[in-house]
């Protein structure tokens, strides 16, 4: 064989080579929040809309749901603070972060060779991040209120109001980043669900979705290229 | 309810048509608390106690003739004391008999999740079904006169029932049957309105309480229990009655708009994001074209 068809042998075989994405640490605890956002959600749920109260009784009946709750959300919110501690220098908005975010139609297009080069996590995936953490210290905050209504006095009843109203809507919030987050990583982009699972993806699907932190991770950095 | 259960429609061995047939009758009920001829006795207290089936608590002394705070989820019923110093000086002692005043349009019911936690009656009763309620807490935040009150141990919440028990078979609430005084009256809701009005004008023209009135605030579409008060345009002398008082608005906002909101955009996501995927389907990764080959990968592949 010559020099050349080798080498186009290899670059095949190794496209399919394995990359680790996330730790064994990293996936746990991302399922650990995973089930728990989803019990948040399912009681929440239920207790939002008379339609969905019925919710409650596949987790045990109102009192129970309203029981635990705040309890899951506590296991919520220790996840995602140890998220914080592990990711937030790579949820760092930077330069290349804006650039990509001028390009988001030809994302919203699958046109991903438009995009400009992006590191572990893209744009999207940091506001996600973002938007769940500071959402959560809204519900945190709000849903201690709640929890405890009723050693709030009467006249500090104002409290009650505002929690009412901010855990409502920053749950919805939440569920709308839950729902794209859901379908981009278990449907839309292929290789991203296993990904959690396993722990790894390929060298092409690093390099086709976060080319920047495939150059950092084989060894060569994009500047030094 | 009992007066129709109570309504005659065909009568034996009858000459002529049934007396009263057709009769419109009004179910609901009303309980009138006239605040000036209160003398502060609680006999309505240990009344509800005692039919309701709950011990007296602890009292606590805060220099006043106040023995508590605020209503428990044990203890429906309390007079409120004023010691209220008038513009010329002289002093009145202002009792308001506190307990759940049954709005047309009650708060504690909107903000309930729980289904069937909560009844409103024909009569106007608003009654608390404690074995339905979740104790999420949700209808201290929707009332606005401090009623409904949460029991930690069995995690449900409690509040005067106006005597649903009672009324249902044509009895009167306990409060009313211990009343000394006569300032606690029950009837229909028309009735006690206009005798709390004949009372009112009573107090203005007889009395020389310009400002007497009748609270039964529009706020909250009206209430099953209403006050006489000599004062009626400062209701908040007499324990902190509200003004005007109404669903808060944050409450209101969540249940209406919001929901609204939330569902469609809920809903519109879902479906946008199907839309999406069927009209540009699934990211795929791409072969690694060579040129882009790092140094590390060529030196491994020697």
């Amino acid at each position: 064989m010559t020099a050349d068809a080798v080498s186009r042998l290899s670059v095949g075989h190794q496209d399919q080579e394995k990359i680790v994405r996330y730790t064994f640490g990293e996936r746990v605890n991302h399922w650990i929040g995973a089930l728990s956002y989803t019990y948040l959600l399912v009681t929440g749920l239920a207790f939002w809309s008379p339609y969905l109260y019925w919710l409650a009784a596949v987790v045990g009946g109102g009192p129970t749901a309203r029981f635990w709750h705040p309890w899951f959300g506590l296991i919520f919110t220790v996840s995602l603070f140890w998220t914080f501690k592990e990711w937030h220098r790579d949820m760092q908005i930077d330069d290349a972060d804006r650039a990509w975010a001028k390009a988001i139609p030809d994302y919203i297009k699958n046109e991903d060779d438009k995009l400009p080069n992006v590191g572990r996590f893209n744009y999207g995936q940091k506001l996600f991040f973002w938007g769940i953490f500071y959402g959560v210290i809204l519900l945190l905050l709000s849903g201690a209120v709640l929890w405890y209504t009723e050693t709030l006095p009467w006249s500090l009843r104002f409290v009650r109001y505002a929690a009412i109203l901010v855990h409502a809507s920053v749950a919805l919030i939440t569920i709308g980043l839950f729902l794209i987050h859901v379908y981009m990583s278990a449907i839309l982009e292929e290789g991203s669900f296993g990904s959690m699972i396993h722990g790894y993806v390929t060298r092409a699907w690093a390099w086709t979705f976060h080319r920047t932190w495939y150059y950092e991770v084989t060894g060569k950095s994009r500047t030094q290229r | 309810m009992s007066q129709a259960a109570t309504e005659i429609v065909r009568i034996s061995g009858h000459a002529g048509a049934v007396p009263g047939a057709g009769l419109n009758r009004e179910f609901s009920v009303c309980k009138l608390v006239d605040t000036t001829t209160c003398i502060g006795c609680k006999a309505c207290e240990v009344a509800c106690l005692e039919w309701n089936g709950y011990t007296f608590t602890e009292t606590t002394f805060d220099n006043t003739y106040q023995t508590m705070p605020e209503t428990a989820w044990n203890y429906w019923n309390l007079i409120k004391f004023n010691e209220h110093e008038r513009a010329d000086g002289t002093m009145m002692l202002l009792m308001r008999k506190d307990q759940c005043m049954h709005c047309a349009d009650p708060g504690c019911l909107a903000a309930c999740p729980a289904d069937g936690a909560i009844v409103q009656y024909a009569n106007g009763i608003v009654d608390f079904q404690e074995a339905s309620c979740i104790g999420c807490g949700y209808c201290m935040t929707g009332c606005p006169f401090n009623i409904p009150k949460f029991n930690p141990p069995s995690r449900k919440v409690f509040k005067c029932t106006l005597c649903n028990d009672r009324v249902s078979v044509g009895l009167e609430p306990a409060c009313i049957k211990a009343c000394p005084t006569g300032c606690l009256h029950f009837g229909t809701k028309s009735e006690m309105k206009e005798l709390a009005e004949t009372r009112a004008t009573q107090l203005r023209e007889v009395s020389g309480f310009a400002d007497a009135g009748v609270y039964d605030p529009a706020g909250v579409g009206g209430t099953h229990v209403i006050y006489v008060l000599h004062d009626a345009k400062n209701p908040e002398l007499y324990g902190g009655l509200p003004r005007d008082p109404h669903i808060p608005w944050s409450v209101q906002l969540w249940k209406g708009p919001l929901k609204w909101l939330g569902n469609v955009a809920i809903f519109g996501g879902i479906v946008g994001m199907a839309l999406h995927y069927m009209r540009f389907g699934p990211k795929k990764e791409e072969p690694i074209p060579p040129g882009e080959v790092t140094d590390t990968d060529k030196e491994r592949r020697v």
